[in-house]
């Protein structure tokens, strides 16, 4: 297989993240959303890696992973919080920057 | 070190200097009052001693003495120095300053001993700040040192004028001395820098050389002569500029005598002897002089006759005789104003020193509320006599030679029409001021309130109500009536009028011995001694000029006693009528009373040109300027307020603009690259 189909997966599933990030009113929600655009970046990564024959995106991807563990785990103490303050997880009512 | 005249009068001038600013610094001295008073007229008592010693060396010198420091280098040349020049003129001025300023100072240890002991501090600060300025200006090697001063006495004129500053009147006429003195001293400024532009230099040694050896271009000489002239008009009070000398008078009378009589108004005069020789390039502007000193001369005589109040009298006599200087720089023999500048400042301070214990002893400046005071206070009474014989240029008396020799130079310099004004104001000088003698000294002081009936004082015939020069307000008058009743044996004499203390009748006598002295000197030696005073090459120019007739000191001496002898008349033994006086002279009296409307023309040109001036200025800035600015902060608001929709406070609107953003990017390099 080529190098396209995967690049193809890819933004389709960045896509579908971002799809997801914009209009789920679920903190939650979003927070998937952007775990779904993560992947497709580590997609790409390891595509490009493997057409490439350079081992340093897959190292580079290792990492990702991690980061994208702890920033899920960062995301979801800030909406359990959130919610204890708050008593809403809901985006559209958390709009204290309102100008 | 001692034998160097420079150094001596370098340390004349210091020694204020020093004292100004001890006493600024150091302000708890200067809140003790006393203390701070005699520690300043300390240093002014050594700036005598030094002054004095410099001028015995100075004037025996054939070159003047130089000692200045360089300042304001300018790309290796230096534009102007500082420093002191001693020669015969500037170190016999130095001696009049210092000695007027110091007892005058000691003086003022009498005149304001009720004064708080802060505001006593600040008034010897003060004092002293214009003893180092004055005595600048008159050392001064240069133009630029000289305008500097000259501003310096100004700024010292309007903190004392403004002494009393809680008086409105008093703060209105320090305001009105200093605008009139700036408006024309911006005239001066542009003068000296003209002068620069035309000879490049500032220094007067210099500025001779070059006027001697005809190095100045005449052309356009004119403008700066004049422009110079115009500064010396508003220091020394001549026509038009002369409004604010008599408001000046609002100040403690030592000021007055120190500043406005003796020293700081003649700096106009001693500009002009200074710079005669520039001057003698430009004839016509030298007869501009001699036509507005002469008339000045007249129309302030003319006022001094009708005034109420003894120091406006003085002060208006003041600028008569600056006229009188002003005239004779004129006539070409700046030698003869010079001699009459020193003569004047002292006689001019000894009257205003005796009107200072007279206000002292009545307590009021008012004319009709004096008399009989001779008696009172006999050794005042000769002191202020001695004064006045000498203001109306009787022999032995100091202002005789000097008056001779204005007369003189004026006739010989071919002004008839000055000199006419001039003798015809040598007897307005003998009238008005021996008014003043009968009025203050002699007579009765309240005779109004016994001899005349009620009814008949309170129409308005009596004495001092048809006085020529009387016009005492209606308050006045019947407080004066009222007093009478009261008390009773006392109406005939001011109550309570006594000789002034020690330190007010000590300077008194050393400016009258001084005065006899230089009178009794002159008169005898005749012209040749004047000389002594202002330097003799002035001396050996004037000799070669035509000697004044004979008939010239009968004539001006006939004058003054023509003078003294109206003024008796109507003042002592009542053989002419006061009122009938009064009304032979009716319109000019009327027109004298309103100051000849100058006032009003300068209050006009305040009121309307100035303050409409103003008005548009502060229209212009309040509607278009400021509106320009309220327009554009406006549309600065409206537009936040339109714009701050965008702002929604959502997550999500912001992430669509990044995406959006992100999109038409990627669209744009597409489309573009």
């Amino acid at each position: 297989m080529g190098l396209q189909p995967y690049l193809l997966l890819s933004a389709v599933v960045f896509s579908i993240g971002l799809f997801g990030v914009m209009t789920r009113r679920n903190t939650i929600g979003i927070l998937l959303g952007i775990e779904l655009m993560m992947n497709a970046v580590n997609i790409n990564l390891v595509a490009f890696s493997r057409y490439t024959a350079v081992v340093s995106g897959m190292i580079f991807t290792v990492f990702t992973i991690c980061i994208t563990v702890t920033e899920a785990a960062l995301g979801l103490a800030i909406v359990i919080l959130l919610f204890r303050v708050r008593r809403t997880v809901m985006a559209d009512h958390l709009d204290l920057l309102k100008g | 070190m001692i034998s160097n005249p420079a150094n001596l009068a370098l340390a004349a001038w210091l020694l204020p200097a020093l004292s100004f600013l001890v006493l600024a610094i150091v302000f708890p001295l200067r809140r003790l009052g006393k203390p701070a008073a005699w520690f300043s007229t300390l240093c002014a008592a050594a700036a005598v001693v030094s002054a004095f010693l410099a001028w015995n060396i100075a004037s025996a010198a054939p070159e003047p003495i130089r000692l200045v420091w360089p300042w304001l280098p300018s790309g290796g040349v230096t534009i102007a120095d500082i420093g002191v020049l001693v020669d015969a003129q500037s170190s016999v001025m130095l001696c009049l300053v210092t000695l007027v300023s110091f007892l005058v100072q000691f003086y003022s240890l009498g005149y304001l001993h009720d004064e708080p002991a802060p505001s006593l501090g600040r008034y010897y600060a003060y004092q002293s700040l214009f003893a180092f300025s004055m005595i600048g200006l008159a050392l001064s090697p240069n133009l630029l040192q000289l305008f500097m001063c000259w501003e310096l006495v100004g700024l010292c004129s309007y903190l004392l004028i403004g002494y009393w500053y809680q008086r409105p009147s008093a703060a209105r006429a320090a305001v009105k001395a200093f605008w009139i003195t700036k408006s024309a001293d911006v005239g001066f400024l542009i003068g000296i820098v003209m002068l620069w532009r035309l000879t490049g230099t500032f220094d007067f040694e210099q500025l001779r050389m070059m006027a001697m050896s005809g190095a100045i271009p005449v052309a356009g000489l004119s403008i700066i002569t004049f422009a110079i002239y115009m500064g010396a008009m508003g220091k020394s009070a001549q026509f038009p500029f002369h409004v604010w000398l008599p408001d000046a008078m609002e100040g403690p009378t030592p000021v007055s005598a120190l500043i406005h009589a003796a020293t700081m108004v003649t700096a106009g005069v001693y500009l002009l002897v200074r710079t005669d020789w520039l001057f003698a390039l430009t004839p016509n502007v030298l007869a501009i002089v001699a036509w507005i000193g002469a008339f000045t001369a007249l129309l302030a005589a003319v006022l001094a006759c009708v005034q109420d109040d003894i120091k406006r009298v003085l002060a208006y006599s003041t600028v008569s005789q600056l006229g009188y200087m002003m005239t004779a720089i004129g006539a070409g023999v700046a030698a003869a104003g010079f001699l009459h500048l020193l003569t004047h400042g002292l006689f001019k301070a000894l009257l205003f020193l005796g009107a200072g214990a007279v206000i002292h002893a009545v307590g009021s400046n008012d004319l009709p509320r004096m008399g009989g005071l001779a008696r009172r206070m006999p050794q005042t009474a000769l002191l202020f006599i001695v004064g006045t014989l000498s203001l109306a240029g009787i022999p032995l008396f100091g202002g005789f030679l000097s008056k001779e020799e204005i007369l003189g130079a004026v006739w010989t310099g071919g002004l008839p029409g000055p000199f006419a004004l001039l003798m015809l104001v040598a007897f307005l000088t003998a009238f008005y001021m021996f008014r003043v003698v009968f009025l203050a000294f002699f007579g009765t002081a309240a005779a109004v309130a016994v001899t005349v009936p009620a009814h008949v004082a309170h129409g308005g015939v009596g004495r001092v109500v048809s006085d020529p020069a009387a016009t005492p307000p209606r308050v006045a008058h019947a407080h004066l009536h009222n007093e009478a009743v009261v008390e009773g044996a006392h109406v005939n004499e001011v109550p309570h009028a006594h000789e002034p203390p020690a330190t007010m009748l000590l300077p008194l006598w050393v400016l009258a011995l001084m005065t006899m002295a230089v009178g009794v000197y002159t008169t005898i030696g005749g012209a040749a001694t004047a000389g002594f005073f202002v330097g003799g090459e002035h001396v050996a120019a004037n000799a070669e000029q035509a000697v004044p007739p004979e008939w010239l000191t009968y004539a001006a001496v006939g004058a003054a006693f023509a003078g003294i002898l109206l003024a008796g008349l109507t003042y002592q033994t009542r053989t002419i009528n006061a009122s009938r006086l009064a009304a032979a002279f009716g319109p000019i009296r009327s027109a004298a009373l309103r100051k000849f409307w100058i006032d009003d023309v300068f209050e006009a040109i305040y009121g309307f040109v100035l303050l409409g001036l103003a008005r548009i200025v502060g229209w212009v800035d309040r509607y278009i300027v400021d509106g320009v600015l309220n327009l554009l902060s406006d549309w600065t608001v409206q537009a936040g307020d339109e714009l701050r929709g965008i702002q929604t406070g959502k997550p999500q609107d912001y992430v669509y603009g990044v995406a959006t953003g992100v999109l038409v990017l990627v669209l744009l390099m597409r489309l573009v690259f």
